[in-house]
């Protein structure tokens, strides 16, 4: 800030981007985006994955220099070079991942996030003074807690308290409630609402969950492909005028009506054990059976045990203890029992847990079957054709965006990788089907598509077990609901006879 | 008694003053590569920086008359190979311990080049404090005449620990080891605390070099480390990167170390070279029983390449 001039006002703060252009080499990630937010209100920025959303606050926050553009802060221009020039002006942001550090303690990641760290902290005068900080602010974190030890919803809350320590007075919020129940999503929306009703803080919401936008905003800009594709007030708005603007005139695929009849037990966990990577119990004596024809779906706030007991299914980690059966069989995730029980995979992080990025599509796509006859002679003589013109025709059918089949699977876009991974998995015949987070980070089309194909597989008579944190999705797609929390399934209900309330409610642990 | 010998109180004597004398370069190398690694990098290169700090202090001392400025010039020469590495692990795509095991023989390498002259003349070699002047028994007095870093090292231990949770760099250096991406966000430069981290890191290697050539054995030679910067290394990973275990685990495996030449002091022959080897298979011992295939090390820096 230059010496003379006159200080930002007090409060609240306003931020405008007026004709934002970004450019990333021959990629344009922004163009001509226009985005004002009015001092003392809560903003929802709304689109889908790769429109542009992350981008423009980057260039708000200054780890982006726009191409074109300018950026105004309480009405006057800004030259935001770098983060710490955002934070100067009182901006500040909580973004999708955590940027707590696990190890350390609450107070400790508070003090460091300071400008101004003393050379020698002293800690008994720093926990007086965050003590009187929280004492002042509506929502509680404990102090002396290491960050890895508490909840997903305390971590978050933590996120946001930092940024109010720091005395930011706009404030930009990276898809805040995606690991938080309703509830307590509802709970930190409400507070922060608050704050802004009050007049000491700007909200800038990145968001994909209507139901929030209805709730909190007062306004709505929506971004399609790097465009700005509407804005408005909230008030004036519904969800599905919001989500046409979002899509534009792309056409999702349409999922299939429930069909089909429930038959015998597929697939049955009997007290299952397992530990999490530190040895502590992450899934504990979970039963569970799931029948040929359903979809069973398994609700819960992300590291309730959720990923071990995937991890156990597919054959990433050992039961301590405890039975996994497959059509009557003891099943140990073996590669021989997937492909003789027809099982099926969808794991999250799919380029992760499900291909070997630098291989090719081709490649990645045969994992399956690849020392079987088309694709090897006598189970070891590798046939290229054979992958190449499996992979063109699955390429075809999935439609998956990529360059080729050689091209290395770890290139394409995440829902691509998705698709391939779709691809492989629901190819051929499938008797059980396993999907964790499916669509987690996807754009619409490869949502519908996604949940198209998962409940063509229930139809044709696959037993289904869908993990997922979105419960929109499970409300939609699950035959009958399961709610784990602390490693335990602690509520199970028919999809028609419950609701995001009750369910909600499960998840918190009440 | 009264004529000095002690008979086979000789033994745990003897093994108390060894692991003294052993443990003070494990002690230094292993405190320095805690910080190091404790910022998210492990530097295997400390082997050489510790041969390398070896010769300097002895060149230095052997030329100045003074062995403090032997000990500084390890240090500084230390700090020298650090950045090296930090600098070239600051480049894309570069893995740490490739560029470790590339700076272990760089660094041996360089020594025994610049250090040829070195072998035939004496140097002027770091005191002792003798704190067994109260005894008449030969042994006791020797096991208490305590080296002078040793005593250092055994202060800085406490008080890097105390850095760690108390001080602006101690947590700079803790998040850039536990979170990257969080220490980016606060708009600190990852790479810079990396760099300083390892260059202190290799100053407190150097350092633990001019102890071997400055005052047990005391001379300057090819053979002189013998793998040490690596085993102090492999220490910080089962002192759990605390530097006060760092101290404790130097200790004991200084104490094994001296197991075997206690007992031949004695005069228990059989089973020497297995004697010998105590450190070794204590090391196996501990690894085995604190690890675990199903479980990640607790204690150990997020960032690190080995736990990532």
């Amino acid at each position: 800030m230059i010496i003379g001039e006159t200080p930002l006002p007090e409060g609240a703060l306003g931020v405008d981007a007026l004709a934002v252009t970004m450019k990333f080499g021959d990629f344009l990630a922004l163009d001509n985006v226009e985005l004002k937010v009015r001092p003392g209100s809560f903003h929802a920025l709304l689109g889908e994955n790769g429109a542009g959303k992350s981008t423009l606050v980057k260039c708000i926050m200054g780890y982006y220099h726009a191409t074109e553009g300018e950026i105004l802060v309480g009405g006057r221009q800004q030259a935001i070079a770098n983060p710490k020039d955002a934070h100067a002006l009182g901006l500040g942001m909580v973004y999708q991942h955590f940027t707590l550090v696990p190890a350390m303690t609450v107070a400790e990641n508070l003090v460091l996030a300071r400008d101004d760290v003393p050379a020698v902290v002293n800690w008994a005068k720093e926990t007086r003074e965050l003590e009187a900080f929280l004492a002042r602010m509506p929502f509680k974190v404990p102090l002396k807690a290491r960050v890895s030890d508490i909840s997903a919803g305390e971590r978050q809350k933590c996120e946001i308290l930092k940024q109010l320590y720091l005395k930011r007075r706009f404030l930009i919020l990276d898809e805040p409630t995606s690991v938080l129940t309703p509830a307590e999503a509802d709970e930190v929306l409400g507070m922060l609402r608050a704050m802004v009703v009050a007049g000491d803080l700007t909200i800038l919401m990145i968001t994909h969950k209507f139901r929030e936008v209805m709730a909190f905003a007062d306004d709505v800009t929506i971004l399609r492909r790097g465009k700005l594709a509407g804005h408005g007030r909230v008030a004036d708005l519904t969800p599905d005028d919001m989500a046409r603007t979002m899509i534009g005139a792309e056409e999702l695929t349409v999922q299939p009506a429930r069909s089909g009849e429930v038959t015998a037990a597929r697939l049955e966990l009997d007290k299952l054990n397992a530990l999490d990577d530190a040895g502590a119990v992450a899934v504990h004596d979970v039963s569970l059976s799931i029948r040929g024809g359903e979809i069973v779906g398994i609700a819960g706030v992300s590291g309730n045990g959720q990923r071990q007991l995937v991890e156990v299914l597919a054959g990433q980690r050992e039961a301590e203890s405890g039975e996994i059966r497959v059509i009557g069989e003891v099943y140990h995730a073996s590669r021989e029992e997937m492909r003789r029980h027809k099982m099926s995979l969808l794991p999250e992080e799919p380029l992760k847990n499900a291909c070997v990025g630098g291989m090719s599509v081709a490649d990645n796509l045969a994992f399956r079957e690849f020392d079987r006859s088309p694709f090897a002679s006598g189970g070891w003589w590798l046939n290229g054709a054979a992958f190449r013109d499996d992979a063109e025709k699955k390429i075809g059918l999935y439609k998956i965006k990529t360059r080729g089949p050689d091209t290395p699977i770890a290139a394409l876009s995440g829902g691509n990788v998705q698709r391939a991974v779709l691809a492989r998995e629901l190819g051929g015949d499938v008797e059980v089907l396993i999907a964790a987070n499916p669509c987690f980070g996807l754009d619409f089309a490869a949502v519908a598509q996604i949940h198209a194909e998962i409940m063509a597989a229930r139809n044709r008579g696959a037993a289904v077990l869908l993990v997922s944190e979105d419960l929109d999705e499970l409300l939609e797609l699950s035959d009958r609901l399961v709610v784990m929390f602390h490693g335990q399934f602690v509520y199970e209900a028919r999809a028609g006879q419950t609701d995001l309330t009750e369910i909600g409610r499960h998840m918190a642990g009440h | 008694m009264a004529d000095g010998t002690i008979g086979l109180w000789t033994v745990p004597l003897a093994v108390f003053g060894g692991a003294i004398r052993v443990s003070t370069p494990f002690l230094f190398v292993s405190l320095g590569e805690c910080i190091t690694e404790r910022s998210g990098r492990i530097n295997l290169g400390l082997e050489g920086t510790l041969v390398m700090g070896a010769m300097s202090a002895y060149g230095i001392s052997y030329l100045t008359g003074s062995p403090w400025l032997g000990v500084l010039a390890a240090g500084l020469a230390g700090s020298l190979l650090g950045a090296l590495h930090a600098g070239i692990c600051s480049l894309p795509r570069v893995n740490d311990i490739a560029v470790g095991i590339a700076l272990m023989l760089f660094g041996t390498g360089l020594a025994f080049y610049l250090g040829k002259p070195l072998i035939e003349p004496t140097a002027p070699r770091l005191p002792a404090i003798d704190f067994g002047w109260w005894s008449d028994i030969s042994q006791v007095r020797a096991a208490l005449r305590i080296n002078v870093l040793f005593l250092l090292g055994v202060v800085l231990a406490p008080i890097l620990g105390w850095a760690f949770r108390t001080t602006r760099w101690g947590l700079l250096i803790r998040t850039a080891g536990e979170s990257s991406d969080s220490a980016r966000a606060m708009g600190y430069s990852v790479l810079g605390i990396r760099l300083r981290a390892t260059m202190v890191g290799g100053f407190l290697a150097g350092i633990g070099g001019s102890f071997l050539s400055l005052f047990y054995p005391g001379s300057w030679n090819e053979g002189l480390s013998s793998g040490q910067g690596i085993t102090a290394v492999a220490l910080v990973i089962f002192a759990r990167w605390d530097p006060m275990l760092c101290l404790w685990a130097s200790l004991a495996f200084g104490g094994a170390a001296a197991l075997g030449p206690a007992l031949q002091s004695v005069g228990v022959t059989s089973g020497y070279h297995l004697f010998n080897a105590a450190p070794y298979i204590l090391t196996l011992a501990i690894m085995i029983i604190t690890c675990s295939p199903k479980r990640t090390l607790t204690g150990a820096p997020a960032e690190l390449s080995i736990t990532r």
